[in-house]
This record gives structure tokens, sequence and C-alpha cells, in this order.
């Protein structure tokens, strides 16, 4: 909402400063959004005589001029401007001013061996134009030594306040007038309207047609002037639109536009000449359409609300008028309208055609229904005043709805809500100068709201309107003590995993990435999600169009592009959000890592100590592991399930889980066709975990931990190396060594795995070291050589596995 | 001169000249084994008178023992020279650099620092974490907070449609944190006290928007709370966050439909190039909005708005940590530019605590 001071003291009696009123505005909870202060600005432009203009010496485009000022003692300025003569007034600026439409401050200088102590300005120079061929002319009677600015009538603050849509009544000057009174920033100017009395009946007859269907206008007043003189409106008021921004268009227009401005009152004029028949105000038939003001064709359905004739669609009621009826220079004959609409009709369609007038800003907010036919009568009288014309009596369809709402404010709420004790006389004042109607008792006032306040329905709202008003500042900081809840932790399980996660992946030397919630529609599909239920129907961007299925699309890319910006070698992870559906209990947490290039778990890039050895699964299920642990999962107890989902590599990838119903995630490389698919180069391999799928710690009764055992006997170590078939797990030698003696064997370790030269083709050898605990003796060479034996057994029977010579 | 000490002298000049352990080995044989000179020696003592003993005893046993000191003393000079030489031959480059350690190559982006940061200041004052869906309901996202059906208040929100169901209804993204405040309110008794961080989504692009964002809220219900004290927690959270001992704020009047009285509030600062300083300065920059929670919003969501009441309020966590830790564009926060992540990101080890200084 953009307005001018001086428009503002049309409405407010006021001395206080162009600061004041704008602080005062912002701290009410009108936020001043910018403001304009063109008179502060070209305060230092004076008015000037050229007294002579002499060809300068040494320079055959240049003059030098002496330029009168006014103080009686002209000065010296070198002009470069062709049209700057002798006995021409013009804009001077002395040295020290700052030039707007250059962003410099000027300085005197020597311009070719002759001093210059200022500038005669261009409209370029001065901000207000484009031109900048020759110095601005101005008329001859032009005071010679008055500021510019002022003469022109430039000097106007222009303000523009960031309004909050629960405040229709400030889409007009009047409303911001009433709320800065009622903050005693001066006296409200509220003259009061006369009457209009018509001279004939108004010969156009309005009817409001909605059959069955709820009506969309509960009122609408309509009346004739006759005879009038259309043509460009006189100077104040192209000069109030022009200054925020409205194009100045003809008289009867630039009112209808004023009264919106000045009253939040938005009218529609129709050139009654090319208007035929009465009017009907009703829904729009799907496919009807109107070529509206702003020179578009709308195509229109059965939600929208038309003014019609005889002719068809005239009008988009309470949005834009339509070009066939619209006024010109050549009307004579107006039909004024004043009407109301139902406001969700005018957000709505208003939304649906993409149009966002003056019009639908105030009526989708709430216009005052109480003031529909005093505006009439205003515009009527401002017309006449302008014009000329005959006025015909009003025809009104429907009745305007004026709300009866009276609240009994009991005024402890202030300091209950607000903290804040106001007296009663202060309340009533502040309410009374809103245009509240007080009444009532000490304790508890009746308060009738006034229909312009369509916002103000009950006792918290009153509370907004005192305390914003004699200021938020005035509330008291109160100390707001923790109660007494204990202390135990704020998170919850997947808060605290969530964090741990984080913090585990990061040591593990791997960046935190956080990617879009949405991802490209074929992204999705290839990691196991693109359903229609998750794909938005407005995305910003195609790329960015449905819910992800997995983390893992995100990071890849991002991978990708930080190769492309020539970082390789990257280790990039995300905990958060993926979605199964779009319920809430098919959004999950996961944790999801990517490793590219030589991004190893050991160390990144090429080394001298590591190698340039590209990345490979097993560093990234060093990943997911960590995760596990960081979530409480006691990681040896974990399954590796050789293969994955389908995005990953078949024969280079694993399911970690504890059992078959609790699958945790997959770690692996990403399979080559996935990388074709999404444009990205490998090595790239990657991991995901679902952290709501590990289940909750079970409740301890107490915080100690058991017991320490600590065996008497030093525990022994042998070494085995199996001969095994290629495709023998390694875990699987490791449960078969295991289960030689569960309560003896207390640790087995992989420690090589070898196959090439001295192994015959096809098999492998594996080497494990077995650790005994002795618990209640030391063994025996025969009790040891018997556990051996055993394990050798075992291997031997359940995996083929035969002892290397 | 004597025989033995011509023999001392023999045995001396051996154990000088032995040239490694092998050599010193033998010169000992030579003394001190059991056929050695020295040993031979001292076997002839037991054939000795009691008078010559006492005078041949002392001497033959203090040849001995000069002997083994002197095979000692030549035995460690051996081994040291022996272990300077090898020491000569091992030596590594020290200045070969290592590879970078995890813990200082891993990074924590802005966005979890600063949650946790905010957890950490929010848990002190005994307010809990609680969170909610991504896709919500209409329902949750607006009309239970008060915003009347086609309202312009929803246009504020450029808001994220799923398509529509068969009952034609329509989900869509949380355009705030505020439905998790609804859940609370629906599935939990007061007094409340909690804080909702997450993600949420406008249909919004540029320097400071971004399509997805992220926001925390905060609210509390309960019989007495009031503008007063959510005035004081704020000032409490602005200090502890900016970690400064003084930060001067400023309530405007606002409106939000969920909120009445609603506010937007600004902290003082000083802007120099492109750095913001806070509790200095004489610019306002606004942070976050906030109000008493309106009765309506309480009914909606089966509160007494007679018997109960509350605030909450509302900010970008992404405008925070921008503000303290001086991002210039939020839209770099979600390009994951390993660059950008090293430079603004935080290290694996630096917990935020209030004991330890939330930015350490």
């Amino acid at each position: 909402m953009k307005f001018t001071l001086s428009w503002l003291k049309d409405h407010l009696d006021t001395d206080a400063s162009l600061a004041a009123i704008v602080d005062k505005l912002t701290m009410i909870g009108l936020e001043v959004e910018e403001v304009e202060d063109k008179g502060k600005l070209l305060a230092p432009f004076v008015i000037a005589h050229v007294v002579s203009a002499e060809q300068h010496p040494n320079a055959d485009r240049l003059r030098v001029c002496m330029v009168d000022t006014g103080t009686g003692k002209p000065i010296q300025v070198v002009c470069g401007a062709p049209n700057a003569r002798a006995g021409m007034k013009g804009v001077f600026a002395p040295a020290g001013t700052y030039i707007p439409g250059k962003k410099v401050t000027l300085g005197v200088g020597t311009i070719r061996g002759v001093e210059s102590h200022g500038m005669l300005c261009s409209g370029d120079e001065l901000g207000i134009s484009d031109d900048h061929d020759g110095i601005v002319e101005l008329a001859a009677d032009a005071p010679v030594g008055t500021p510019w600015a002022a003469w022109a009538k430039l000097d106007d603050a222009v303000i523009d306040i960031n309004l909050t849509p629960n405040r229709p009544d400030c889409t007009g000057v009047l409303g911001i007038a009433r709320d800065l009174a009622a903050a005693d920033v001066g006296t409200l100017i509220n003259k009061p309207i006369p009457p209009v009395k018509g001279t004939f009946p108004c010969p156009v007859a309005v009817r409001l047609d909605f059959g069955d269907t709820p009506s969309l206008c509960p009122a609408f007043g309509l009346r004739l002037v006759r005879g009038v003189k259309n043509g460009p409106s006189p100077e104040w008021l192209q000069q109030r639109l022009a200054a925020i921004g409205l194009r100045p268009i003809n008289a009867l227009v630039d009112i209808t536009n004023f009264l919106t401005y000045d009253r939040a009152r938005p009218l529609h004029v129709f050139d009654a000449a090319k208007v035929k028949g009465d009017l009907v105000v009703r829904r729009a038939r799907a496919g009807e359409t109107l070529l509206a003001l702003d020179g578009k064709t709308y195509t229109l359905d059965d939600t929208m609300c038309v003014i019609a004739d005889q002719q068809g669609v005239e009008s988009l009621a309470g949005i834009m008028g339509g070009e066939a009826s619209g006024c010109d220079e050549s009307t004579t004959d107006v039909l004024i309208e004043s009407a109301l609409w139902d406001e969700i009709a005018i957000a709505r369609t208003g939304r649906k055609l993409g149009i966002v007038s003056d019009a639908r800003y105030r009526f989708e907010r709430g216009v005052d229904p109480a003031f529909m036919l005093p505006g009439l009568d205003l515009a009527t009288h401002l017309l006449m005043e302008l014009c000329g014309g005959t006025p015909s009596e009003v025809v009104v369809a429907g009745e305007p709805p004026i709300r009866d709402k009276v609240i009994d404010f009991p005024l402890e709420a202030l300091p209950r809500l607000a903290g804040l004790d106001v007296s009663f006389a202060e309340a009533k004042r502040v309410l009374g100068r809103l245009g509240f109607f007080v009444a009532g008792q000490p304790k508890t006032l009746k308060v009738a709201v006034p229909s312009w306040r369509p916002d103000v329905d009950g006792v918290a709202d009153l509370v907004e309107e005192v305390v914003r008003i004699v200021g938020v500042d005035r509330v008291p900081l109160t100390p707001f003590p923790r109660e007494d809840r204990g202390r135990r932790p704020v998170l919850t399980t997947i808060q605290g995993r969530t964090r741990r996660a984080k913090r585990a992946l990061a040591a593990r030397g791997l960046t935190e990435a956080v990617t879009w919630s949405f991802i490209s529609k074929a992204e999705a599909e290839l990691f196991g999600g693109g359903q229609p239920a998750l794909a938005l129907a407005n995305p910003i961007a195609a790329e960015l169009s449905d819910m992800r299925p997995s983390l893992l699309p995100g990071l890849i890319a991002a991978a990708q592009r930080n190769a492309d910006r020539g970082f390789p070698d990257v280790a990039l992870f995300e905990v958060g959000q993926v979605f199964a559906g779009d319920r809430p209990e098919d959004q999950h947490i996961a944790a999801s890592g990517v490793r590219r290039g030589l991004a190893r778990a050991g160390g990144g890039g090429r080394h001298w100590r590591s190698g340039a050895a590209p990345v490979d699964a097993f560093d990234i299920e060093g990943d997911a592991l960590a995760v596990l642990g960081a979530c409480g999962v006691a990681t040896s107890a974990v399954q590796v399930v050789p293969g994955g989902p389908s995005w990953l590599h078949p024969g280079r990838s694993g399911t970690l889980q504890l059992g078959p119903k609790l699958v945790f995630g997959h770690f692996g490389e990403l399979h080559p066709r996935v990388l074709a698919a999404l444009d990205v180069s490998g090595p790239l391999v990657a991991f995901e975990i679902v952290l709501d799928r590990i289940p909750e710690p079970k409740a301890k009764a107490t915080r100690a931990k058991p017991p320490l055992d600590l065996p008497a006997f030093q525990p022994l170590t042998r070494d085995f190396a199996f001969l095994v078939d290629h495709g023998v797990k390694a875990a699987e030698i490791v449960r078969a060594a295991q289960s030689a003696d569960r309560k003896l064997i207390s640790g087995i370790t992989v420690f090589d795995v070898y196959e090439g030269k001295g192994i015959e083709p096809g098999k492998k050898s594996v080497a494990i070291a077995v650790t005994l605990q002795p618990r209640e003796k030391t063994l025996t060479d025969e009790e040891i050589d018997a556990v051996v034996g055993k394990v050798v057994g075992e291997v031997g029977r359940r995996t083929g596995g035969v002892l290397r010579a | 001169m004597s025989e033995l000490a011509a023999l001392e002298q023999s045995i001396s000049a051996a154990i000088a000249e032995a040239a490694d352990e092998a050599a010193l080995e033998a010169v000992r044989v030579a003394a001190l084994g059991k056929k050695g000179s020295v040993s031979a020696l001292l076997a002839t003592l037991g054939k000795l008178s009691p008078e010559e003993r006492k005078v041949q005893g002392p001497l033959i046993n203090g040849l001995k023992e000069r002997v083994t000191e002197a095979l000692t003393a030549r035995r460690q000079a051996l081994r040291d020279a022996a272990l300077d030489k090898r020491l000569a031959t091992e030596t590594i480059d020290v200045t070969l650099p290592l590879p970078e350690s995890p813990l200082e190559r891993g990074r924590i982006h802005p966005i979890s620092q600063v949650i946790d940061e905010l957890t950490a200041i929010f848990a002190d004052m005994g307010f809990e974490i609680a969170e909610g869906p991504d896709i919500e309901t209409d329902d949750n996202n607006f009309t239970k907070l008060n915003f009347p059906v086609a309202h312009p208040a929803r246009d504020m929100h450029d808001t994220f449609f799923f398509p529509p169901k068969e009952d034609g209804s329509r989900l869509l993204l949380r355009t705030h944190t505020s439905p998790v405040q609804v859940r609370t309110m629906l599935s939990k008794a007061p007094p409340i006290r909690v804080v909702c961080p997450g993600r949420t989504y406008r249909s919004d692009s540029d320097q400071t928007h971004t399509p997805m964002f992220h926001q925390v809220e905060g609210l509390v219900i309960d019989k007495g709370s009031h503008l007063g004290h959510l005035k004081w927690i704020l000032a409490e959270f602005c200090k502890a966050f900016f970690e400064v001992d003084q930060v001067k704020m400023r309530f405007r009047p606002s409106f939000f439909p969920f909120t009445e009285p609603s506010m937007e509030v600004d902290i003082q600062c000083r802007r120099d190039k492109g750095e913001v300083r806070f509790g200095e300065g004489e610019d306002w920059l606004e942070i976050l909005g906030c109000g008493m929670v309106h009765p309506n919003v309480l009914r909606n969501c089966g509160i007494d708005p007679d018997e109960y009441q509350g605030f909450a309020w509302g900010m970008g966590i992404d405008r925070i940590a921008m503000l303290k830790y001086g991002m210039p564009d939020l839209r770099a926060f979600f390009e994951a530019d390993v660059r950008w992540l090293d430079h603004y990101g935080f290290r694996p080890l630096d917990f935020p605590t209030l004991a330890g200084g939330l930015s350490g």
C-alpha cells in the first residue's frame, strides 16, 4: 500500500516529522517497507537564471555560464548542454550536492582551465526523466532562488507499507490516518459526506440473478450521471496518482482510482452509451469471454461473478472492467457502480485468471459494507466537481451486510494475555479513536466493532488493538522459569540417533550435504519411487517434481556436480526424510552416503601411503556399520547378506540385517546401468540405512553397567588357513569355526584371503585366527588339540574347506 | 713386571683390540673360561698355604674383577657402536605429508549444527523437541491454524500441492512447521513446551528464498503464560544463540492468522561489509514472528481457550544460520558444493553445548 505524506495529511492533522510518522507506522503494525523522500533528496536544487553564457575559451562544446541563484552574486558554471543559453531558467546544484541520477556528489572543478562552482542539471541527473540531451528548462515565471522540488511539487515523500492481509481498512489512506491518530500522531480529519440528491430516477435497472446457487454479490449500488465532460483530471489528482505509480487516464477513471486508495472503496464506471439494457449481476457461463481493460481477453467459468447487459459480459465483478463499456474522452453519461462482492469468489477468480488489480486486492480482504453508498455519493460529488453533470437517484440491489458485533472486553485480559496493565481510561481512549464504540463499567468494557474492521472478532483481537497502539515495548520482560519436570533427555530416540549418525559419518571423513526433498521423476523411479501420489501438482521445476524415495539420487547428483567442478574424490552424506507414500507413517529418516573416485575411508585422493586405489564396497560398508553402531546396534551381530536392491551392483553389494525381517539397509557399488541412466560417472559406492527401522533400545532400570567379567586365565590363539571354493563366503567359515566350541572360542578374525599363484583356479585360501579363552583352568595340549580338530572338522563339513598344506 | 701384571696387560690389550662381540667373547673365554688364563690362576689358589693364599687371593680375584669389568665396558661400547651404525642407516622422511585425518576432513552442515545449538538452548529452558511429517493435510497446515478458506493469508504461502484425491482433498508440503504444533496440541494435554525444527516448503526462489528451507517454532500452552514471558524467552534465546551479553530487540505488531496479538521481532545490529554484528549498531534486522496462540487455534486443537493460553514463535533456521555465521546466499545451503561445506561446515567433534560454548 503506497501513499504520499501530503495525501496522508488530507486525513491527518499533524506536525509530526516524516521520520516520526514512519517510525510510528512500523511500531503500530503498519510496517513501512520503503520511504522515498524526494523532498530531502532534492532540497539543495534551486531555480536559477542564466545571466550569460559565453563560449569556453578552450573547448568548442562547452560554455561558461554566469548563473544567478537568487543571492545576487552570480556563480560561474561550465556547462556542456547544447540548450544552455543566456536568459533561460534552469535547475542549479551548488558544489557539494548529491546528484541522484548520477549517484555522485558534485565538487568544485576546473574544466579545461575554467573553474566551475556547480551544475545546471538535466532531467536524467535529477532522476525525474531519461532526458540527458540538455538541461531542464523552467517556465519564465519560475521564482529564482526558490527550492525547485517544492515549486515543481516533486517533494512529496512516498511511503510504502507492507500491509498485512487482516487490515482491509488500511488499504485506504483514511484508515492509515485513523491508526496514527489513535497512536497520538495527530487528529483524524474525516469530513462527513453530504448525501447526493438525485434529480431523476436511474434509467438502468440492476438485478442480482444467482438462481439457486449461492449469491456472489451481497449488494450493488448504481447511479447515472448525465452530461459530464470527461478529459484529463486536474493536476493535483494526476500528481497524487502518479506519485504512487498509477498512470492518470481521464477524470472519470482517475476518480475511481483515487477513491480506491483514499477510502479503500473500489468503484467502477461504465460509459452509459455503451451499455445496452439493464444490468444483471450473475455467475459467468462457462466459456464466456471478456476483453478486459488491461487489453487481455479472459475466458470465464461459473465460479466467477460478472456484470452483464444485453450484449453479454461487461465487467468482471470486483476485479476489472471490460474494454467495451469503458469510459473515454467522448463519454457524456456515466454509470457509477459501488458494490460488495463475495471475498472468497474474488480471491479465487483473481487467482485463477492471474489478475492482480487494486480492486481485487481490496475486495478479497473485505470492503467496508457500511461505506458502499456513502462511497458512491463521495464519488458523485467528486465527479460533478471535476466533470459536471446531473446525478440520478441510486438504485440498490441486495442489502449491505453490516455486522453488529459487540464484544465484552474484561480489562484483566490485558495483564492475563499480554502481561500489561492498561487503565480503563486509556483502553477506552485507544479503542474509541480506532472507531470502536466503547461503553460499560471500569472492569468490563462493552465494545462495538466498526464496520470496517472485519478482523476484530473477540477479546484477543481487542487485546492486540490496545497493545499495538500503546506499544508492545511497554510489555515488561517476565522471566519464564523451568517447571519442575525433571531432567530427562528432551530428544526422542530417532532424534538422538539422527544426530549421532551425522556425527559418526562426519567423523569418518564424510561431508554432510542437505539436498532437495524433491527430485526428478526419472530419478525417483530408478530408486523405487515415482508413484503418482508423491508427484507434486505444481513443482517449481521439472527436475524437482517427485518426493524422494531415497537420499541417494540427490547425493549422487551432488557428487557428480563436484566432480564436474574439478573435485572428483568426494565423500558426501545426508541424514533426512525419505518418502515411501503420502501418509505420515510412510515418511522415514534415512542415513545415506556416497564415496566417489579415490575418496576412500582411510584418506582421499592419491597418496604416497595408500596409492591410488578407487573406493570400493568395503569403504562404504564401514560407513553403514558406523551409522548402525552410533545408533546403538551391536555391529558384531549384524548379518551381511550378499546382494541388494536393483540400483546396486548385484555381485558387489550387501544387505545389513538382523534376520530377514529386520533389514536396516544396503551398501555397495552403484549398478552401471543406474550410473548410465543418471548420466554420472563412477567409481561410486553408496549406502543407505533407514534409521527408524532400528528397534527402540530396551528400557533399563539402572544406568549401571553389568559387572566386568575378567577371566583368570590367559587367552591363546591358533591360526588356520583353509582352502575353499571361490564362492564360499568368509562368514560361513567363521560361523563354522565358531560352532566348534561356542564357550571356549571367544573371537575369530579373518587375517588373510589369497587367490592366485600356488592356489588352484576356482579356489581361494582364507586364513583365520581363532582365540580360545579358558575360564576354569589352563588348557592342556590335548584339550587344545581337540578344539583345533573340531574347528577343522566343522569348517570342512560346512564349507568343504581343507587345511592348506 | 710380575707375572700377574704381564697377564693383565695382555688381556687388557686383547679386550681393547676386540673389534666385535665375537672377538670379545673369545678374549673372555681365553681369560675367564674354564680353561682360561685367569681361571687357571684361580685354580692354583687351592694348593697354596694359607699365608700365600692371603697374599695371592686378593691379587688374582682383583685381576678377575678388573677383567670382567673391562669386558663389560667393552661389550657395551661395541654394542653402542653397532647400534649407532644401524641407526645411521635407519632414516625416514618425516616431512612426508600424512593423509588428512577423517576428523579433520569430515563436516557437519551448518543447518544440523544450528539445530543442535537450538536444541541445547531450549532443552535448558525445559522444552522438548517435536517433529512431524513434511506431507501434510490442508487442515493441519491452514484450516486448524485459523487461515480462512481462500483468504489472501493463504497466498502469503506459495504452497506446493499433491494431486487431488478421490474425495477432492489434496495433501500439500507443509509451508511452515506450525502443523507440528497442531499435532502436538491434538496429542498431548497441556502444559506444553515444545520446539519444532524441520523442513518446510514454498514455491519461491531467489537469493534469500529457496523452495525448501528450515524453520524452528516454539509453543507454550499452560494457564498463565503471556507476552511478557514470550519476550523474555526470545531475549534469552537471542543472547544465547548469538553469544552476546546483551541484545536489543524490537517487537513490532504484525499479523499471522494463528496468533493474536501477533508480532515480528527485529534485533539491533551493525552491518559492516556484509558482516552482521549483534549487540551494537543502529540497524534493525527481522529475525522472527511470534504471538499469543489464537483462541480459534486452541479450540480447533481441542483446548479450551477459556482455561488455557499460550504463545508461539517461529523463525528460519537457515536465516539465523546466515546471520550468525555470515553466509551470503541461501541457495548455496542446498548445492552440496564441497568447497562451501568445507568452509562453512563444522567439524565432527564441534558439539554445541551450553557448558562448552555453542560455537566452541
